[in-house]
């Protein structure tokens, strides 16, 4: 869903633009006092895998089809915040070299899917998901965010267009949202099946947030993890 | 996460890009469906304020529309992997 040129009125893509540079600089703040040395190669496979993974669209229903937006399978790795920065390099980099999504809509579609999808699904996930202790937790967690997120970010589009005048909200945002419950099946299918792949062969790839150490964590990392805290 | 896993992750994608994205289902996405059938996608169909070099996923001058999308997305993904990686270095050396 990412939105071209031309679909929002000025207001709303200068509106959206501020809200996203705030967003991107508050998870930078965020991201810098939880990234761990071994995230920093998984944000830049996460970053390649969403990138190719949203080139692959699959069909949904006659005529119509999707494609996955990868912010709960980044958050799920990576947390909240480097997930969300994650999504937004993928999204600049799209707009700026595959005229995927306009540069005037940019901070609209950062907004939707890199901090509302992607921070908003981890929330959502990490209610379900608890401590991360329970793997049935963990992946119904990731499959009612990856629907989540998918759908949001529908909904935020949707009110998007309708404030700019482009379609009538009445309209606009059911049938935004009815697609996007749709292709939302599919962000789950692939989210959950790659989440079990991983909970499988590198459970402690998992992002836990500071203070929940587990028994998975090897003793080097619970100990970095309680001086991170302890700082 | 050791280097074979990191090859590992980048081969799942860059294989994606490179013998999927082909086969990509051409049907319009989500928002394309709504802004066709509630008729404001011609607002979107004006030149884009910026032009960007790949658009559409087409590698330029290859006549071939599979291979061009193949090498555009191996490109891309190779690329990617390389901003990903290189933000997350930014923000680990900002923090000391």
């Amino acid at each position: 869903m990412h939105i071209p040129d031309g679909f929002l009125s000025t207001n709303t893509w200068l509106a959206s633009w501020a809200i996203s540079v705030g967003g991107i600089g508050y998870s930078i703040k965020k991201t810098a006092g939880v990234l761990k040395d071994r995230m920093v190669p998984l944000m830049g496979v996460m970053s390649a895998f969403v990138f190719a993974a949203q080139m692959i669209n699959f069909p949904v229903m006659g005529g119509t089809s999707g494609h996955l937006l990868g912010g709960v399978l980044a958050a799920v790795l990576l947390g909240p915040y480097a997930g969300a920065l994650t999504l937004a390099c993928v999204l600049i980099f799209q707009c700026l070299i595959f005229q995927d999504g306009g540069l005037t809509a940019l901070g609209a579609n950062v907004f939707n899917m890199a901090i509302a999808g992607t921070i908003g699904g981890y929330g959502i996930y990490s209610l379900i998901a608890e401590d991360r202790a329970n793997e049935k937790r963990v992946l119904a967690g990731t499959a009612v965010a990856a629907w989540f997120s998918v759908v949001m970010a529908s909904i935020l589009c949707a009110l998007e267009l309708a404030i700019s005048g482009t379609a009538p909200l009445g309209i606009v945002l059911p049938a935004m949202a009815g697609i996007h419950a749709l292709i939302g099946i599919g962000e789950a299918i692939i989210t959950v099946s790659i989440i079990t792949v991983i909970l499988k062969t590198r459970p402690d790839l998992i992002y836990r947030p500071q203070g929940t150490v587990t028994v998975s964590l090897s003793n080097r990392d619970s100990l970095s993890s309680l001086r991170q805290g302890l700082s | 996460m050791g280097e074979k896993e990191i090859l590992m992750g980048l081969a799942v994608a860059v294989l994606i890009a490179l013998l999927v994205s082909p086969f990509a289902s051409p049907w319009p996405d989500g928002l394309e469906r709504v802004a066709k059938d509630q008729g404001f996608l011609e607002k979107g169909e004006e030149p884009p304020v910026f032009a960007a070099p790949v658009p559409d996923y087409s590698f330029p001058g290859i006549c071939n529309k599979e291979w061009a999308t193949s090498i555009a997305g191996f490109i891309g993904t190779m690329a990617m992997f390389g901003i990903g990686y290189g933000v997350a270095v930014l923000i680990k050396r900002r923090k000391r």
